[in-house]
């Protein structure tokens, strides 16, 4: 996906300008939150222990990321005796290569795809049909986006978060050449029916792996809809795109990642359909492809492997940071401008993409911690934001201006006497704002920073004068 | 350098592998692959097959409980005519012995196919801690059965319903042989929630399921 982070600013200020997405993101507000608060109570009713279960689980991904190669190993060498092909990418690019390589070795002309983010970093469906291929996404969030001029999705689980009814029911409209449906139940039965026939005739499947486990060489993989299981049944050829980072060392450690995972994602206790794949159709078997290949992908993360960002490598996925965090809230998914949105996104970009691509993405954060607080791996992501931002001065990207004014104001803040006198005339003239209220309405210097709250007016006189009265 | 190389040279170099703690790291590895130490669980209280219905409940599936397995094919029968859906089906090849026929079922022993209207399945086991079925692929037992009708009738005995999904892995490691191509859990039936967060029942995959457990089998 082609990466559109730097004009963040941008977009964050059409998506307040934009009633019709801002509408729909109030429709949405709250629900995901909801639903895994009363989820984790469940679990506690149920005698679980969440805060245990996080505790155990960022340990868990941490004992593989510091033997990750080793565990890399132990999967390939597990998958392959199980009948699988293992190839390896280092970039989106080479993710292409290796799908439309294999599309053509076994004649293939139309792929259905379950969800994968990583094919979003790659730009696959894009790359498909340059060569001929007709991809289809079949989970219905990404499906619509896909009849919608490939639009790209604006949460990692649920893409299509930012579209309300209507403007589903309008494109299917046109899209199907069907009568408008009003109802959610029927435009999920229309697409049920579309897609149902590409299932069908579908030549390969392409899906993600939420997780792999090296024990057996299999993928895990979670899906609510059963797209998840068809595309991993029907067609010939499978393919398996994920991550060096999702391997995991047993089904054991498996569950228990999935305890934490499809709480933290949707809130429910289960999702309908885990399946653990292993292998190709055995000889005598009815359904089931015939060649499974897994592409295991770099695209940046082996470079977080023991970096100060390595904690981001146990991510799993589940989207809470972003449910959880107001400006993500606010403005939606579209606007951070690449594949991941969110908390989550704003470290991941900048890593895998360059830091001088998403300038404006770690200062997207208010820094109040909820992504922290609910992450189910434990990510420090605020502390990682920071991280970023220090990077950004170390190699001098901030702006012209920003950088200008931390210099003056290093000078003055090292010359007291100067210092003094600048605080004495600025707290003289933020009181003179704020007249006869206790509050400034707006800020004379900033004003863009009073457009949505008020600014407090501080008390008359400046520390120094105030400490200098009581020593008297 | 191969791409696999190329990964794997940086990923050890950010390690820091060396010979020497290589050895080390495999044994640690393996101590960690024999022990399969589970994580933190909410603890296995109460009768499971009650918690397995009530689970299920919970995630649309409607439950029936017969005493034994020469009751399981008049049981479905009831159901289908309870939900005035044709007596006709297809159905796990292992389960082809089954007097059907006596119950008015035209039962099908195969996998499935597009225009199949109602699925029949055993199960492997059963978890009571999410209301879930645990459904191998195989011959005798395909996956699209599950999948690809839209109504899918599960029977279970009820001395196979575990507490978790660690008690399957132990059931499975405990058959022998090589894992099953595909280990399918299944919690109800198939749904979404993609627009508007609206939940919705039947997505790709079945619109509804029935499980009838067998408690003298």
């Amino acid at each position: 996906m082609q990466i559109r982070s730097m004009f963040f600013k941008a977009n964050a200020a059409a998506a307040l300008a934009n009633p019709v997405l801002q509408g729909n993101m109030r429709t949405s507000k709250g629900k995901f939150v909801d639903k895994r608060r009363t989820a984790i109570a469940d679990f506690s009713a149920e005698g679980g222990d969440f805060e245990a279960l996080r505790d155990a689980a960022a340990e868990l991904r941490d004992r593989v990321l510091k033997d990750l190669d080793l565990w890399l190993e132990k999967f390939e060498a597990a998958a392959t005796a199980s009948g699988a092909t293992v190839l390896w990418a280092k970039d989106g690019d080479e993710i292409c290569r290796h799908v439309v390589d294999i599309a053509r070795r076994h004649s293939v002309r139309k792929a259905v795809k379950s969800k994968s983010m990583l094919s979003e970093e790659a730009g696959l469906n894009q790359a498909l049909e340059a060569s001929g291929i007709k991809p289809v996404e079949t989970d219905l969030g990404e499906y619509i986006l896909q009849i919608n001029n490939n639009e790209p999705p604006s949460h990692i689980i649920a893409p299509v978060v930012h579209k309300s009814l209507d403007e589903v029911a309008d494109l299917f409209e046109k899209t199907h050449r069907t009568p408008r449906k009003t109802e959610i139940p029927e435009l999920t039965r229309e697409a049920r029916e579309v897609l149902r026939s590409h299932f069908l005739d579908a030549d390969m499947g392409i899906s993600g792996g939420n997780f792999l486990v090296a024990e057996t060489g299999s993928v895990a993989l979670v899906t609510n809809e059963g797209n998840g299981r068809m595309v991993t049944t029907l067609p010939r050829v499978h393919v398996v795109v994920t991550g060096i980072e999702k391997v995991v060392p047993t089904m054991e450690d498996l569950s228990l990642l999935l305890r934490l995972l499809i709480r933290s994602a949707t809130g429910q206790h289960i999702s309908n359909y885990v399946s653990l794949l292993t292998g190709v159709k055995r000889p005598d078997e009815h359904d089931g492809p015939e060649h499974l290949y897994f592409i295991l992908v770099d695209n940046g993360r082996a470079d977080l492997v023991a970096s100060e960002f390595q904690d981001m490598l146990r991510c799993i996925r589940c989207g809470a940071c972003m449910n959880h965090c107001p400006v993500y809230q606010t403005i939606g998914g579209h606007a951070y401008g690449w594949v991941y949105p969110g908390p989550m996104g704003s470290v991941l970009t900048p890593l895998y993409q360059g830091l001088n691509k998403a300038i404006d993405l770690p200062q997207a954060a208010t820094l109040c911690n909820q992504c922290g607080v609910v992450c189910p791996v434990k990510i420090p992501l605020p502390e990682l934001l920071r991280k970023l931002r220090e990077k950004q001065v170390e190699k001098n990207l901030r702006p012209w201006f920003e950088r200008i004014a931390l210099k003056g104001w290093a000078w003055v803040a090292s010359k007291p006497k100067l210092y003094a006198l600048g605080t004495w005339f600025g707290v003289r003239y933020l009181n003179w704002l704020a007249g006869a209220d206790d509050r400034i309405r707006v800020l004379g210097v900033a004003p863009e920073w009073t457009l949505g709250r008020d600014f407090p007016a501080p008390e008359g006189k400046t520390f120094r004068e105030l400490y200098a009265a009581r020593k008297r | 350098m191969t791409s696999r190389e190329d990964i794997l040279t940086r990923v050890r170099e950010k390690v820091g592998r060396n010979v020497d703690d290589t050895a080390l790291a495999r044994g640690d590895m393996e101590a960690w692959l024999n022990t399969r130490r589970q994580g933190p669980r909410p603890p296995a209280a109460g009768d499971l097959l009650a918690r397995f219905r009530e689970k299920s409940e919970a995630l649309s599936t409607s439950i029936d409980i017969v005493a034994e397995w020469s009751t399981v094919p008049s049981a479905v029968a009831r159901y289908l005519a309870e939900r005035s859906l044709a007596k006709t089906a297809v159905g796990w090849p292992l389960l082809t012995g089954h007097d059907w026929a006596a119950a008015g079922i035209a039962f099908e022993g195969r996998g499935a196919r597009d225009a199949d209207r109602i699925g029949i399945t055993g199960a492997f086991c059963a978890i009571a801690e999410t209301g879930t079925l645990v459904l191998l692929s195989g011959h005798d037992t395909p996956a699209s059965v599950s999948l690809l009708p839209e109504t899918h009738v599960a029977v279970v005995a009820a001395s196979r319903i575990v507490m978790g999904m660690e008690e399957a892995w132990n059931l499975l490691r405990a058959k022998g042989g090589a894992l099953p191509r595909a280990v399918n859990f299944v919690s109800g039936p198939s749904r979404t929630g993609d627009i508007e967060q609206t939940i919705v029942l039947g997505a790709h995959g079945p619109y509804q399921v029935h499980v009838i457990v067998v408690t003298g089998a």
